[in-house]
């Protein structure tokens, strides 16, 4: 199993941070990984992303040949990256500022992290992490071959037995877990930030009931 | 729970140099080597050593060898077009056989370019970037680990042969992160040399130059600087096989390039194909000899790099017509990907 | 009998390369003297320029390495602050310091790097066979302005101490020449002021030695010494130009 997860937004959404989460989250479940990041002039204004590749074995190339899962915090990002996605591919959009009614080569998941962000967490910096948690859900329910009703169904009966969803660790699926564990080290120069974004990959995670 | 901290290579490069007793950094911004001086510029400080953000790239060589020269481990660190600017200095650190660290984090040229990684700059570092008779010793790193690594070990091969290292590293490698485990020990307490400019306390005066005007001095050095590249030849090759025994074609790939050709070749054994790959970790040492013996077993070898065939020659020198050489690259930012390496190699089968 | 005159320790017992009646042998020994009398010769490393002084490591007896041409204020940088305990000066001519070194001069000075500099100004490249300097004046004739130097073409004569001394980082900057006995002495009280600077750690200082260049300019030893009095110093006027070792 290889993720070619790329991540891209406005610059500023927080998406290089975004990337290193879900690196850090990789190195937690002792997977592979690399983080590679759009630099220099595109730094300043315009698009920017970064990549992650999560992998059970070493990584040829930390750019993403195959990219199989997208976060788009808005629309150029989305239509950038999206006629470069693989046929299945899963793609977190934005909703909050995102139109959900047009016709797309893939149907992403819509989610409305800013809204999320704004409105549940009363921090809108954190709509990047909301994501994050959306994406490792909808990841999650792609590996468990979920679709539709089905997966809903089948959530439900999980959140009845308690950490039936932790333990797709050995399937080589970022887990909510180590997302959790990697914000600690991500933020642990800035304590103050760890809940507040803990509570933000909580929400993303919640949101998203099914493929 | 891991003791690997996610760190971008330029990052693990600095900390590597750290280890290795780092005393003195000289930098100029440019992209995408900016973690470097960045870094440093905290680091060294709160370490008590020496950071300076030089004028230009050339004033930063040029400080670098005024460090060395009292025998301190000294650095600088820059991308292509600042490389070229170097050359002087390096070219002079050659001759004056002073060890330092030169870091070229490669980007799309010529001139300007653009910020993306490439490795067009292979000629400049293993063919002599400055003006003389010289070598560099050329190490290329295709992880963040390697990145601490060979900055770590870079400093030990420059004093033992007295000579400039380069580290030739490319964008990618700089900018991505990677889980690196800092395993080194601290290096401290090293041994003054007979040539170190210290102050004449209890000695003679002693004096380092590349200028040598006398009849014949001149020669003489030259004749005893090719002799020291001879025996770095000997003692540092420096490469990696991957699945070469019984491979038809080897790829010959360094940096980036050889992990997309390290995947490539994983690819094209799932499809049956016997490819191998041949990873030079020095690239001056060449590992001629190794491909030679290669090629004596018909393997037939393709090239991979992010230019538009530099380090190919080298491998037709060392393979000097015993099988067929094939070159697949792209230039200025443009990625050579598995797919497109795994269709040459079927192409070189047929 | 007792001896009242003899060689610096810190000069080599070595015949100089440079051409009769050349400045650089006088302003070597000052240097020499002021660092005995400072007691800094085993402490000091110097650095060459590429010019008429590359040779400086054969007749200064302290450890010297060269550097690139114009590089001396990088490398004393990399060397003074690697080993700030070090006695760091540079040797320098015209075109080394205020043409293609322009740029490692100009922020060495405002980086207020604690070194000194001896900047030997002859107008003209000596090395080389006399070639137009940066420092060279309106009207002179050499190698490269046959014509003699015209601002409209070559622009003007380069004012290094005064150019210097905008900045904030030097310290102490002086103009002095080796003419006549009273200069000579003139020149080594500036040089040892100079050096005292640094050993004080009071910063940046350098000192501009207007000197003559009788082959280069095809003048005898004397008219060069007569034309340096009544011409030369005319357009670099002597002087301290700026002392701030003792400001606060």
């Amino acid at each position: 199993m290889q993720n070619e997860i790329i991540i891209a937004g406005f610059g500023g959404q927080g998406v290089l941070l975004a990337g290193t989460l879900l690196a850090q989250a990789a190195i937690e479940q002792g997977l592979h990984t690399t983080w590679f990041p759009s630099y220099g002039a595109e730094m300043r204004g315009g698009t920017a992303n970064s990549t992650v590749v999560v992998s059970a074995d070493e990584i040829g190339s930390p750019l993403a040949f195959n990219p199989n899962a997208l976060i788009a915090l808005n629309e150029p990002s989305l239509n950038k990256f999206m006629p470069r996605m693989v046929e299945e591919a899963i793609i977190i959009a934005n909703s909050s500022i995102i139109p959900f009614d047009k016709e797309y080569k893939i149907k992403p998941v819509f989610a409305p992290v800013t809204d999320i962000a704004d409105k549940e967490i009363k921090n809108v910096r954190t709509a990047n992490l909301v994501a994050v948690g959306s994406l490792i859900k909808a990841l999650e329910l792609y590996a468990k071959g979920s679709c539709g009703e089905e997966a809903d169904m089948r959530r439900q009966s999980a959140q009845e037995k308690e950490g039936d969803l932790c333990d797709l660790e050995d399937t080589k699926v970022l887990t909510l877990k180590s997302a959790l564990t990697a914000c600690e080290k991500v933020f642990s120069s800035k304590p103050a930030l760890i809940e507040v974004n803990k509570k933000a990959i909580q929400a993303g995670y919640d949101f998203v009931k099914y493929l | 729970m891991s003791k690997k901290v996610l760190v971008k290579g330029n990052v693990a490069l600095c900390e590597g140099a750290i280890a290795a007793g780092l005393k003195s950094y000289f930098g100029y911004p440019i992209t995408p080597q900016n973690e470097v001086p960045a870094y440093l510029s905290r680091k060294m400080v709160e370490l008590n050593r020496v950071f300076v953000q030089a004028e230009s790239e050339i004033a930063a060589a040029n400080m670098v060898l005024g460090a060395a020269v009292t025998g301190a481990r000294a650095m600088t660190s820059s991308s292509s077009p600042g490389i070229s600017l170097k050359q002087e200095a390096i070219s002079y650190m050659a001759g004056m056989q002073i060890p330092a660290l030169i870091v070229n984090v490669q980007r799309g040229g010529p001139g300007l370019g653009n910020i993306s990684g490439s490795q067009s700059d292979y000629f400049q570092a293993v063919k002599g970037g400055g003006h003389g008779d010289y070598k560099l010793i050329v190490l290329a790193p295709n992880s963040a680990q390697e990145m601490y690594e060979m900055a770590y070990d870079a400093f030990d091969l420059a004093e033992k042969y007295r000579t400039p290292v380069m580290i030739l590293a490319d964008g990618i490698v700089g900018q991505m992160m990677e889980p690196v485990e800092f395993n080194k020990p601290e290096r401290k307490d090293f041994v003054e040399k007979d040539w170190h400019l210290t102050g004449c306390k209890g000695r003679h005066p002693r004096s380092v130059q590349s200028l040598l005007m006398k009849d014949g001095v001149l020669e003489r050095h030259n004749i005893n600087l090719q002799e020291k590249y001879k025996k770095i030849s000997g003692n540092e090759i420096q490469f990696e096989k991957f699945m070469t025994d019984s491979a038809e074609i080897i790829i010959a790939a360094y940096g980036i390039s050889s992990r997309i050709a390290k995947s490539a070749v994983k690819l094209a054994r799932k499809e049956g194909l016997k490819a191998g790959l041949l990873r030079p970790k020095t690239l001056w040492p060449f590992p001629s000899n190794e491909i030679s013996l290669l090629a004596d077993s018909g393997a037939k070898f393709l090239s991979v790099e992010l230019s538009h065939g530099q380090m190919v020659e080298d491998v037709r020198l060392a393979v000097n017509g015993k099988t067929q050489v094939e070159f697949l690259g792209k230039a200025g930012g443009a990625i050579v990907t598995e797919r497109e390496i795994v269709a040459k190699i079927k192409e070189m089968i047929k | 009998m007792e001896k009242i005159l003899k060689k610096p320790e810190s000069l080599k017992d070595a015949v100089l390369s440079y051409c009769p009646g050349c400045g650089h042998g006088i302003i070597h020994r000052l240097a020499a003297e002021c660092i005995d009398e400072l007691g800094v010769r085993e402490k000091t490393i110097a650095v060459a320029p590429v010019g008429c002084a590359v040779f400086a490591y054969d007749y200064f007896n302290f450890d010297v390495t060269e550097a690139p041409h114009g590089r001396p204020p990088a490398v004393a940088t990399g060397i003074k602050r690697t080993n700030p305990d070090k006695f760091v000066f540079t040797y320098q001519g015209d075109g080394d310091i205020a043409a293609i070194g322009m740029a490692e001069t100009i922020h060495a000075a405002n980086r207020g790097e604690n070194i000194t500099i001896i900047f030997v100004n002859n107008a003209n490249y000596g090395m080389t066979g006399g070639q137009m300097a940066p420092t060279t004046l309106i009207g002179q004739v050499t190698e490269t302005t046959p014509f003699g130097r015209d601002p409209k073409r070559e622009g003007y004569p380069i004012h290094l101490c005064e150019l210097l001394a905008t900045l904030e980082g030097t310290a102490y900057l002086e103009r002095v020449s080796i003419y006549n006995p009273q200069n000579i002495i003139k020149a080594k009280k500036a040089i040892k002021k100079a050096f005292q600077c640094q050993i004080e750690g009071k910063g940046f200082s350098l000192v501009e030695v207007i000197s003559n260049c009788p082959v280069d300019w095809g003048m005898t030893p004397l008219d060069s010494i007569k034309w340096v009095e009544d011409v030369f110093i005319k357009t670099f006027p002597l002087g301290v130009v700026k002392d701030k070792i003792n400001a606060k």
